[in-house]
């Protein structure tokens, strides 16, 4: 069963292989290049497409395993095309201090029941390095200092609304 | 007329952005410089207006009250007016080493960097050569800023000493050379100062890097920061992209025959990749777990070659002592903390921001001086210091000198120098259970005690708080934290057992579950 070491494999061809062979060709060359390569990706499609390991493997010249091990290791990483809106909400000490337990609440409360709460991700992150002035929270990639659930609400309806 | 409108990430959070833009519609001929910020994020966004030469403050400027600013002379009539800016106490009394420009200059500006002094500790290190330039770092007594507190001239020696190598997994293959490593992945909460200085004087840092590397012999440095730090990451390029055009990087540095490059490598969201050989794994493409040491990365560091790694502040902090003088910045702090240190007050916090200040001045001053005790109103309960992994203290604590020693002796530490407050609605059972939580989260995986250790530290003070045979409980926690204490590879797990154990035995009455009802 085992194959013959000088066998060549042949991996079936995913979806996005030629794009993928496109945006990281050059890079992946480069020694230690995978994780770059990986976020290289996530920028052009928005996440990393699973079916795309074998070939960021391959170009890599590292193994499909490691390559796994690398994108599922990052919590910046992510495998599905994310949704329109991500809030990410500091879960760190600092903005602790200053209620970011009672405004996770609020604002989990006030999605629940509202349109925006589709086309929104919530997620939980340590420190966004705005910790004088929290709680503090990301909608995409503006920073909110004294973050109200109604900050955060008006916000998101400015990029949803606006799309 | 200039008027000057932070471009910090914080200001901006706050509404800097838009106060700008209203700015330049209501006086079109004005000119608006984007500084980095004074320190003072209370009082973000904090609007200047320089007349002859004189920069005067104006506090929590929001888009609305531009109209009201008065321009014309008689600021005294603004009810936002704070006074002339270099006058005001609380920045007056700080002693500005590392921020000396942040905040002053437009970072984005070589000339203004330039024209503020930028270049001149590089200079002296040409001048001296490098091993006069690591014998002045090692008599200024700096150390580690990013919380180890390692003598960085000592850093720089071994690696100066170390054989330059070659590795054939190394992007500049078969090269025999030696790399500089900045670590900018500020992860601890309560921490900004790095974020600070690279968005509000990125020259500096470079300026830095390049003296390290002439001083060790490197050719090739790397800032690793993390990607929650977006304005940072652009300021950086933005810097290393002038810097290049200028021949301050790149061949001939200066049109001297040393050659330096800088590259910017954004992280991906792991907290771990802030200990030094995650970050070096991290930076070769692999996952961001610990190394053991040795080897020491001054011998075998990135892609297997002799790195110094420093901390954003460390290294940011050589290019004044060089032009300053190790003497007179040996002359601040106390005992065996010299220098300055750039404190960050954080969480609730009346007057948070960023002070430096000699090492030695008391968590009260910091905190009840220039922090106005909390935002709350309430009293001071608790107070990490050191990020995540560094211990509460209690209100009787804070009469102990900031340095790194005292904090040692007390059981606790500097860290970064991130201070955060809680008032007296804090239940220190919850932050307890919080620290086992973030490094169960965000444990590499690498090594058992701090892999599963943190996960049953979880269990167990759950057990605790439900009042679960607590006396057998927290024997075995205190157990599971001497485990994790003494067997864990890194910080990460070794030091949890800190904000831990000194919730548990400083404020016991919230492990109880009558204690509950305290709050």
């Amino acid at each position: 069963m085992a194959k013959k070491r000088h066998e060549e494999v042949v991996l079936p061809e995913g979806e996005f292989d030629q794009e993928i062979t496109i945006l990281i060709g050059q890079l992946s060359q480069e020694p230690g290049s995978l994780l770059r390569c990986l976020q290289r990706i996530q920028e052009h499609f928005g996440y990393v497409p699973e079916s795309g390991i074998p070939v960021i493997a391959r170009l890599c010249n590292v193994s499909k395993a490691e390559t796994f091990g690398v994108l599922t290791y990052y919590s910046d990483l992510v495998t599905e095309p994310p949704a329109q809106v991500t809030v990410r909400l500091c879960a760190a000490e600092a903005c602790q201090a200053v209620g970011s337990r009672e405004l996770e609440s609020e604002w989990e409360s006030l999605c629940a029941g509202e349109l925006v709460g589709e086309s929104v991700a919530t997620k939980e992150v340590f420190c966004l390095g705005n910790c004088a002035l929290g709680p503090a929270a990301m909608v995409n990639s503006e920073l909110l200092g004294r973050a109200t659930a109604r900050k955060i609400e008006s916000l998101v309806s400015s990029i949803v609304g606006g799309s | 007329m200039k008027i000057f409108v932070p471009r910090d990430s914080a200001a901006v959070s706050i509404g800097a952005d838009r106060v700008a833009a209203a700015l330049q519609q209501a006086h079109p001929h004005a000119v608006i410089v984007r500084n980095g910020s004074r320190g003072m994020l209370w009082l973000e966004p904090l609007v200047e207006i320089e007349v002859d030469g004189i920069r005067h403050a104006f506090g929590s400027v929001q888009p609305e009250d531009v109209d009201a600013l008065n321009l014309s002379g008689d600021f005294a009539s603004s009810p936002s007016y704070l006074g002339i800016t270099h006058e005001l106490p609380w920045l007056k009394s700080q002693q500005r080493w590392t921020f000396e420009r942040v905040g002053i200059i437009d970072p984005t500006s070589s000339e203004d960097f330039l024209a503020h002094g930028g270049l001149s500790g590089l200079k002296t290190a040409f001048a001296i050569g490098p091993e006069a330039t690591i014998t002045q770092v090692t008599e200024s007594g700096l150390r580690g800023r990013g919380g180890a507190g390692f003598p960085t001239g000592i850093k720089w020696r071994t690696v100066a000493d170390a054989q330059a190598a070659a590795h054939s997994g190394d992007p500049l293959g078969s090269q025999v050379h030696k790399y500089v490593c900045v670590n900018a992945d500020e992860g601890d909460s309560g921490t900004f100062a790095d974020r600070m200085l690279m968005e509000g004087d990125p020259f500096t840092l470079l300026e830095g890097m390049i003296i390290a590397g002439f001083a060790v012999g490197a050719d090739t440095g790397y800032i690793y920061i993390r990607s929650e730090y977006p304005a940072a990451i652009y300021s950086m390029q933005q810097a290393i992209d002038s810097a290049r055009a200028l021949g301050w990087l790149g061949q001939s540095v200066l049109d001297s025959d040393f050659s330096f490059d800088v590259h910017v490598r954004v992280g991906a969201g792991s907290y771990v990749c802030g200990e030094e050989t995650a970050m070096l794994d991290s930076l070769e493409g692999k996952r961001g777990m610990v190394r053991p040491k040795p080897p020491l990365p001054a011998l075998e560091g990135l892609f297997g070659v002799p790195t110094v790694i420093n901390n954003v502040i460390s290294i940011g902090s050589v290019p004044a002592i060089l032009a300053r003088g190790a003497g007179a910045y040996a002359e601040l702090g106390t005992g065996r903390s010299r220098g300055t240190s750039v404190f960050q007050l954080a969480g609730n916090i009346a007057q948070g921001g960023i002070v430096e200040t000699g090492f030695g001045i008391t968590l009260r001053e910091l905190i009840d001086g220039y922090g106005a005790s909390t935002l709350s109103g309430r009293p001071v309960r608790a107070v990490q210091v050191g990020g995540p992994l560094g211990s509460y203290l209690n209100e009787a604590e804070l009469d102990t000198p900031a340095d790194y020693e005292s904090l040692l002796e007390i059981g606790g530490m500097l860290g970064h120098g991130g201070i955060v407050v809680f008032d007296d609605t804090v239940d220190m059972s919850r932050q307890a259970k919080f620290a086992m939580e973030f490094c169960a989260e965000e444990s590499c995986g690498k090594c058992t005690p701090c892999r599963i250790g943190s996960t049953r530290g979880v269990e167990v003070i759950d057990l605790i708080i439900n009042g679960h045979d607590k006396a057998g409980n927290i024997e075995l926690l205190e157990d599971l934290c001497e485990v994790m204490r003494d067997g864990s590879l890194c910080a990460m797990g070794g030091l949890t057992p800190l904000p831990v154990l000194s919730a548990l035995h400083k404020f016991e009455s919230d492990f109880e579950p009558a204690g509950k009802e305290r709050a």
